[in-house]
Order: structure tokens, then sequence, then C-alpha cells
């Protein structure tokens, strides 16, 4: 049964439905594939084959009995190794966590195993989700399947590659500020944030507890429609996870977007972007034009000063999160400590690397006596005011559609200036500063073959009228279908 | 004030990175002084924003008294909890010698 | 008189006695087996998220609204940083700048006449784990930690520094743990740490209106601790600034046997808890319609409860102080009362023979009492009646308590009817003075305690079965007159 490894999971659903392919089957393809691409992908950081095959095998019953679970059941899938686990070691990308294996399984990842999906394995990220390019990973580089020299973007850097090289048709990251959508447009994937407070995050090792946010990697809408109707929902152990009702997102997708009005933008598109980003992105507005759509110029005057306030938010909120890294409860202890500060200085400085020790102390500095109310005080109203820049312009349009990022995959190595590699998330930062769901499609690719990205930008709470005005897209379109020339073989990536 | 001087000072690292319990090498500390002087300098431009009148957004969902029942859950096994320590001594966590600082 | 004026504040920790901790369902329990009642929330694992215990929130505000205090109808949650290894997430929980309640009062009155005491803010946090070490921290090579109390609800109650005096240290104390007993919402137990207390003491010239520079007192776990370490702290601080020597801000460890406070740590450079907003925490909105249906549930508070034992009982204020002790005592009180007791009786055998039986004075030793309040007062009943003497009465007391069984029933079984029976008790009479000529010849010579003998062998006589009065008069009647 080749082949199953390229399915989408919808595709794959209705094959388990029909008899002519099992999860075992399924499965075992992706295992296969894993073994003959990881190499050089490096996506994985724990392949988890022996519970896959038993997942998988519980799964195959159940469709002989006729009482599969739903839509995901016997589907393959990975999550990014921010998600704990249970029984199985979970590293968020840091050697500070390395052996930590969590006796508790995220809400997100329970809902996935309640709905009879099959773990194939934990994905490799930018340490403690601080990076956009996964060279911050405690352990090495993941590649980009179109072109392994280059990175596949951060920090879900693995869980996007994984699909762009057919490893599994659906994996899980997380996005701070634009840890998704980013990689999603590196890797010529569909790459979801849902709205700040859609999706439980009790199990997802935080980083910035007011902006971070899991999301699908799928090949397209329908596949990451799936993927979030099972995620999606209140939780008792997430104060911060809302108790809005789920839409059926699939039900939807097919409405088409007649009359949908959309907004451009006008900050969005800056000198400095690479002219063939900007040339396909004002393709396929043209596209959506077509599909009916009208679009309209807006304008969101605080653009530029999102950034600077995300980088006071988020390191503050992750020096604050990262406190817990001592050798006290789990992971890493330094050893040959004189004392109990010299052991917590000395564990933290083994085991965090340089992007996290940076933002760690940056983040310890903007909430220090004296410094607070002109850093940290500001940055949260500046905040308010990006904010409002959204709200203004969703009173004349229903959706925002912009590119992902100004540039597209850059080489290993390229960015090796701190703030250089925190211009790459102008574009995705501000739709995290004010809360909203933002989806990365595919939008077409560079002459030398590197994937576009296409953002998407909601209202709170309306991924509906997201996916769905993807859908409409992809159903034109077929940059979503492309896949990367990756050959089986040996490989001699150079980790980072 | 004359300029834009450095912002931050080899003793704020000092501090800072004792603060953050982060034990850095000199040369460490001087990369990371220069490192860090660059990032406020851009962040600096958040100061040309006049917010007097603006509140600030300290919380991302606009929901409030998200509370619990007083009703027990069950706790893990104590063998689940201490399954992760580096250092365990019976059945606590065992840490160095503390001095006050 | 001191040339310096003592000023001095009170920081109580109480721990409330909600079923589960403030922030995970794990059971807010004393005395398991170390890091048996934690889970990846209260042990700070990674990924975990904070939900807020309801009724902690309801105690905080039954404590505010008991104290005066205006209740923050926005407050929220804020991290408060510090590395410590009994800290799961080396910052804790706490309140900062929007606190659930201010400004409030405590009256208290150390002989002169009620004096109040300002309440500067009520908050809730959470509590951090234990850390034991081999001998004492300072020479311990190792520490270890157990985490079963981390995250256990804490309220925090700062007073204004207001205090003039240990003796008004201890009283604002003592009244402060009346409180929160009686509302339910804390045990009071300060030996177990679910009471603690912090002061702040400083001196100054008196007149002089800037304050001292202060320092902090920790590890006074009674009242009579309170009252003697700030008793040192005065004579400690007077003598430094009686010889020119700088009072340094830091903070002292009260040492009971030795009866000194010894420095701890300096905080001239004070911790920078970095506070910032809670962000898994969404604020909390207290609706003014949720406080006004506590405040309509807030039993009657302790100062009122002793006013209403003396005035409605005529009890003494002795009496009323310590039957108001705890609530589970003056429940006891008036329902025996309720039951048909005569008050001033049944406040005696409640404090006399009901104390001396029970384990302890708190509500936790009252419910475990084997005699319902209405057998108390059915026992006293029995008294007044004549149907049995005082004396029998006690042992009746006793039986009940080992057994159970009603008064009427023990007394029926064992045929402890007092006799009153005229006849039958005169002949016992004739035949006692029969039998003890000598002590008749005694008391006709004008010796009265013969009586008294005489008394006592007609009680043993009849088993202490006798109606005491009526012996004493039949004596009385056939004792030759002298």
């Amino acid at each position: 049964m080749a082949g199953l490894a390229s399915l989408t999971a919808h595709e794959l659903g209705a094959r388990y439905r029909d008899g002519t392919a099992t999860p075992t089957q399924a499965v075992t393809e992706c295992l296969a594939r894993i073994e003959a691409l990881d190499p050089q992908v490096r996506a994985f950081l724990t392949v988890t084959g022996e519970d896959a095959r038993r997942r998988a095998a519980l799964a195959d019953a159940r469709f002989r009995a006729g009482t599969p679970y739903g839509p995901l059941d016997g589907v393959p899938m990975a999550v990014k190794d921010l998600l704990c686990t249970r029984g199985i070691r979970t590293t968020c990308g840091s050697k500070i966590l390395e052996g930590f294996v969590p006796p508790y399984d995220a809400t997100v990842v329970a809902r996935l195993f309640a709905a009879g999906a099959v773990l194939l394995g934990k994905l490799n990220m930018d340490e403690f989700a601080m990076g956009s390019s996964t060279e911050n990973s405690g352990f090495f580089t993941t590649c980009n399947p179109w072109d392994l020299a280059r990175v596949p973007g951060g920090s879900s850097g693995g869980a996007s590659a994984v699909v762009a090289a057919d490893m599994a048709p659906l994996t899980l990251g997380t996005d701070t500020g634009g840890s998704i959508r980013q990689p999603a447009a590196f890797s010529g994937v569909v790459g979801l944030k849902p709205t700040y407070g859609r999706v439980s995050r009790y199990g997802a090792i935080a980083f910035a507890s007011s902006l971070d946010q899991i999301g699908p990697f799928a090949r397209d809408a329908e596949d990451a429609a799936l993927m979030l109707g099972t995620i999606a929902g209140a939780d008792p152990m997430d104060s911060t996870a809302i108790d809005v009702p789920v839409p059926d997102y699939r039900a939807t997708l097919g409405q088409g977007i007649d009359r949908l009005r959309l907004g451009v933008p006008a900050e969005y598109f800056t000198d400095g972007m690479d002219p063939e980003v900007e040339q396909a992105v004002r393709a396929a507005i043209a596209t959506l034009e077509k599909l009916g759509a009208r679009t309209e110029p807006v304008s969101m005057p605080h653009t530029e000063y999102g950034l600077a306030a995300y980088y006071v938010i988020a390191p503050a909120e992750a020096s604050s999160n990262l406190a817990r890294y001592d050798g006290v409860k789990y992971g890493l202890r330094a050893t040959g400590a004189r004392d109990l500060i010299d052991m917590y200085s000395k564990t933290r400085a083994a085991g965090f690397g340089n992007e996290v020790k940076r933002r760690v102390m940056l983040g310890t500095y903007v909430l220090s006596a004296g410094y607070y109310d002109a850093y940290y005080g500001q940055a949260q109203k500046v905040r308010t005011l990006v904010r409002r820049d959204f709200d203004r312009a969703f009173e004349k349009v229903d959706l925002l559609v912009a590119p992902t990022t100004p540039g597209v995959a850059f080489k290993m190595g390229e960015k090796a200036d701190p703030l250089q590699m925190y211009l790459n998330d102008i574009f995705t930062v501000p739709v995290s500063l004010a809360g909203l769901p933002g989806v990365s499609i595919p939008g077409g690719f560079t002459q030398a073959g590197l994937p576009i990205g296409l953002q998407l930008i909601g209202r709170a709470f309306d991924e509906a009228t997201l996916l769905r005005a993807a859908h409409a897209y992809q159903s034109v379109t077929d940059w979503h279908t492309r896949r990367p020339a990756l050959q089986t073989g040996t490989a001699d990536r150079t980790p980072r | 004030m004359a300029g834009p001087g450095p912002r931050i000072s080899p003793g704020d690292v000092e501090h800072v990175a004792r603060l953050a319990r982060l034990d850095l090498s000199a040369a460490e500390k001087e990369r990371m002084r220069t490192e860090l002087d660059g990032i406020l300098a851009y962040i600096d431009k958040l100061r040309a924003l006049d917010t007097r009148d603006v509140p600030p957004t300290s919380h991302a969902v606009p929901v409030t008294n998200v509370m619990r029942e007083d009703e027990e859950r069950p706790s893990l096994p104590q063998e689940e909890m201490l399954a992760n320590a580096p250092d365990r001594h019976r059945d606590l966590f065992r840490v160095p010698k503390i001095i006050e600082e | 008189m001191s040339e310096h004026e003592t000023i001095v504040g009170l920081e109580v920790h109480a721990q409330l006695a909600t079923r589960t901790k403030m922030f995970c369902g794990c059971g807010a329990v004393f005395g398991a087996p170390p890091n048996t009642r934690t889970c990846p929330v209260c042990q700070g694992m990674p990924g975990s998220l904070p939900v807020i215990n309801r009724r902690a929130v309801e105690f905080g505000i039954m404590t505010a609204l008991a104290l005066g205090c205006g209740i923050n109808q926005h407050n929220r949650f804020a991290r408060k940083h510090y590395y410590y290894p009994d800290m799961p997430k080396n910052y804790q929980i706490s309140q900062y700048e929007e606190p659930l309640a201010e400004h409030g009062r405590l009256v208290i009155d150390t002989g002169p006449g009620p004096r109040e005491i300002g309440i500067q803010r009520v908050h809730l946090e959470e509590d951090v784990g234990k850390l034991v070490h081999e001998g004492a921290l300072e020479t311990a090579q190792s520490s270890s930690v157990d985490f079963n109390r981390a995250g256990v609800p804490l309220m925090e109650i700062v007073s204004k520094p207001d205090l003039r005096s240990p003796d008004e240290a201890a009283a604002y104390l003592k009244t402060l743990r009346a409180i929160v007993v009686f509302l339910g919402v804390c045990d009071g137990n300060m030996e177990e740490g679910s009471l603690r207390c912090d002061a702040n003491i400083s001196l100054r010239p008196r007149g002089q209106a800037e304050y001292g520079t202060k320092v902090e007192i920790k590890n006074m776990n009674s009242f009579r601790n309170v009252r003697d370490a700030l008793e040192y702290e005065i004579r400690r601080q007077t003598r430094a600034l009686d010889t020119g020597e700088r009072i340094v801000q830091e903070t002292r460890l009260w040492d009971p046997d030795r009866a000194v406070t010894v420095s701890m740590r300096s905080k001239e450079f004070a911790h920078d808890y970095r506070y910032f907003p809670e962000p898994d925490l969404p604020p909390l909105d207290v609706q003014p319609a949720w406080v006004e249906e506590i405040r309509g549930r807030l039993p009657e508070l302790p100062d009122a409860r002793r006013t209403r034992f003396r005035q409605a009982y005529g009890l003494s204020s002795y009496e009323a102080d310590l039957l108001t002790q705890g609530r589970g005592l003056a429940d006891y009180f008036e329902a025996a009362t309720q039951g048909g007791g005569k008050p001033k009786a049944v406040a005696n055998w409640v404090l006399n023979e009901l104390l001396r039986e029970l384990p302890g004075d708190d509500d936790r030793a009252v419910a475990t009492c084997p005699i319902p309040p209405a057998n108390l007062a059915a026992l006293l009943a029995l008294i007044d009646d004549g149907t049995i003497s005082g004396k029998i009465a006690k042992d009746v007391f006793e039986k009940m308590y080992r057994t159970g069984d009603t008064a009427q029933a023990i007394v029926s079984r064992e045929g402890l009817t007092q006799v009153a029976d005229e006849g039958a008790l005169g002949s016992a009479v004739d035949r006692v003075l029969t039998e003890h000529v000598k002590v008749v010849e005694d008391f006709r010579a004008g010796k009265k305690a013969a009586l008294g003998f005489l008394v006592g062998q007609v009680m043993k006589a009849t088993q202490g079965k006798a109606n005491p009065a009526l012996v004493n008069r039949l004596l009385i009647e056939k004792l030759p007159k002298g």
C-alpha cells in the first residue's frame, strides 16, 4: 500500500472506512519514511515506534468492529517536544530537560489519544520555543525538506518539516510570536495559530503565558479543520482556555468566499521584504478576488511597534516561566556545586543555550525594580494599541490578508545577529499580541523553488472563516499539493 | 543625559545574572551586554508612543472569575512525583547546602 | 517610662481550612507521607497551570468582612519571584497591587479600654513546601524538600503599624485568631503552623513623627513567644539606641530556648520580587451580590457572642471568654441551654467536667464529645429535681462520657436514684447516731465539724444516694441540742 504517507488525514480516514487501508499499514509506512528520511531532515527527537504500532493495532480492531472513534482514529501524527506526553521523554528542545519524563499528558495530547490518533514521536524545536529557525535547539538543527541546507523555520521546525516531508499528515506545534505560521511558510505547509484561549495550554511547557497557543500543521485546510476541532475547547485545567463553543470547522469549509471582505494592511508590505514574496502575496490576493472576495486597504499604524512590544513581554514572561528550571525536581543538575545558589547558577548556565539565556536576561531586566514601568508597563500599553488597530480594521473587513514573513527560508547560520533573527517575526507578532487567529498557507514558490507563505488573519474565535478562505484558495491553486524532492539515502547534514 | 549612551552597564549585567541565577563567564557577560544593549535600543522605539490614556493589556482574554469548586482530585502517586528527581533522598528531593545570601 | 515609643505591625499568615489547595485539587491535609499530596500543578512541573479555588476566595471575603475591610471588586493575582528550594516554580502566586481587601480594623482591649488597630490588607496566596535539614540550617550539608504543603491556600493579613506594646501585639493576635477560628476559615493551630505571625518592630523618640528603622521578627509560634520576642527586641533596640548604635534593617529569628532574637539576614538590600500580574489567571471581579450573600451567612463573631453570653445568660466575663474561644464549645454551651439546662450550671459543667474529659478545647475536640448537649441538659435536670445528688451526678457524667448512654439510663440501671424518702433516711440517720455516740457528744459540746462527719457517714451508709440537704436537716432535727 504505497503512498499512504502522502495522503491527508481526511483521505486516510476515508480509506480506513472503506476498508482499502488500515491504520497499521499507514503507520508502518510513516515509520518507514521516518527511518529513511529523518537522518537527513532531523525532525524527530524521539520516535515512539512501539507505542505507535500498538495504538495502530487498537485502531485496526475498532475499524474492523465498525466502531471507530471518529475522523482522526488511526491517523498518524507527531507533536512538538514542548507538549508533555506521559511516560515519553519531553525535552522542550533543551538540555536542561534532558531525561525529563512527564507523569501526565498535555490536554491536547489526551484529546488526540481519545480520538484514536497515533503518536509517531516528539519533534525538534528551538529551545523553549525561542527562535525562528530551530537552530536554537539544544540538540541539533532540523533541515528544510525543500533545501536541506536551509532552515525549516522555528520554533516549530520539526513539526512543519514532518508534514512537508510526508512523514505524517498532521502535527501539532505552538505559536507565541509566529512559531507555527513562520515555519509553515518556510516549509510550504498549512500552519494555524488559533485565537488565544481557543485551545488548552495545560501540559504545554510555557514560554510566554499570555501569547502561547497550540495549533496544527497540515497539508490542507480540511486537515487543519479536523485537527483544530479535536483539540479546541475549554479545559478545567486551564483558566485561560475560554468556554466558547467549538463549531464544526469542516462543515463550513466549502461555503466559498463570495463577498467576503478582505483587508490588505499597508504596513505589512515593507521596503526590505523579498520582492518574490510580495509578488506571490499580491497574486494570491488577486486569486481571492476572483473567488468573489472584495479587498480594501486598511491601515494598522502600530504594526512597527509590535515587534518591540513583543520582545519586552515575551522575554519577561519567559524569564518567569523558566525560573523553575533549577535542578531541584527534574532535569539537569550541575555537579560539583559548592552550595545551592552555585548549583542553581551552574545548572542553568549549562542547561540553557545562548538565545534562552539572552531572553531570560532581557526578561529579568525589564521586570526588575525601576524598569518595570518604562519597559513592561509601556509594552503592555502598546499591546493595547496594536489590538485596537485590529479591532478598527475588523469593523470594515472580515479577514486580513498579508505575507507571513518578509523573506523565505534562509541558510543555516545566516542570521547570526539575534535582532536580525527577530525581524523574521514582524508580520506574525502583532497577531499574537492581539490574541487573534492566523493561518499561513502555501502561496507560491520562489524561482529557486522555496515556499512562500500567505497569511490570513481573522477575528477572535473566527477560525471557521480563516479555514473557509484557505479552503477556497486551495480549491483553485495547487501550491499545497507540491512536495519536495527528498531522496531516501545517505545524508551528511551537519548539525548546528 | 548627553546622547544615547549604553543602556546597560556591566554592573547591570552582573546584577541581572545574579537575579536570574545564571553563571556567566566574563566573556559571556560582555557579549551579553552588547547584545542586550542592541535589543534595548530597538525596544526604545516604544518610548515614542504616547500611552498616557491607554490601559495596559495584562490579560489576553476578556474573562474574569474563572474558579473551581473545592473538590479533591487524586494526587499523583509518590513514586511518579519523585521519578524525575536529580537527587532523591528517601521520599524527599535533596538539595545542596543552603547559604543565605 | 521609656523615651522611646514602640511601633509594631503584625503580618499574619493563616492557612485556610479548605479541602483542597489554592490552585489545584490536591488535598490540603496535614501529616501525610512526604510528596504524596502533590500533582504537576503544585509541584510546578513544566506545562502545569493554576486554577483558583472558589472556597479560598470565599474564606478571604468572610475574613475581610469580619475585619471591616473594603473588598476590592477588581483584584488579581501576581507572581512574586525568588529562588528557594521550597518554591516549586521559584515564584509564588500571591497578590500585590490589587489585593482582595484593604483598610479594615480589629478592636483589642488590654485593660485600659478598647483600641482600634488598623488592618492594611487581606490577600490570598499559596504556601510553599517544607524544608528539612540535618540539624540547623546554618550547618547542614544538604536539605530536603517535601512539597505536600506547597500550594495550600494562605491568607495574609497585614496590620497597620498601630500596635504600641508586646501586650497589644499578643492581644491582637489572640483576637484575630479567635475570629478566623470562629469563622471556620482557619483552625488557628500555631504549633502546627496553620497560623503564623511575623512582626515588624521599630522604636522612635516620643513625639517624633518619622518612624525608626524597622526590624522583622520571625519564628514566634505562640502568643507567649510573640510577647517575649517583642519585649526582648525593645530591650535590644533601646540598648543600641542608648549607646548610639545604628539599628540595622534586617530579619531576626526568635530563639525561644535562649530567649533572644538572632540576626538572620540583612534586609538592607531588599529582595527584588519582580512582581507582575499572573498571566495564567484571569482577574477576579467580586460581585457585590456575592459579597452580600456571604455577609448574610457570617456567623456571630467572638466579640458579639461574648457580650451576648454575659448579658443574655448572666455569665461572668471569665466564663464568657472561655466559652467563646471556639465556635464548637460556644455552640455546645448554647445547645445545652436550649435543651433546658440553666446557663450558669451548664457553663460550670462545660468548663470543668467536660473540658477535663475532652482531648482539647478546639472545634475538632468538641466534635468528638460523646455526650450530646441535650443529654448534658438532661443530667443537670436530674440534679435539679433531686433525683440524684451533685456528687453522684459527677460519676454519672463520667459514665455518660465513656458509654454515650443518657443520664436516666445510667441512673436507672445502677439504681443511683437519690434517696429522698424521709422515712428510709430517718432510719439511716438513727443508725448512724447510735453508732457514733462520741461524735454526737462532740457536736453537743460545740464542735460544728462533727455534723459534717455525721452527714458523711449517712452518705456512706446510703452509698452516696442520700439527698444531702435532707440528711442535714434530719440530723439537725434529731441531734440533741447542746
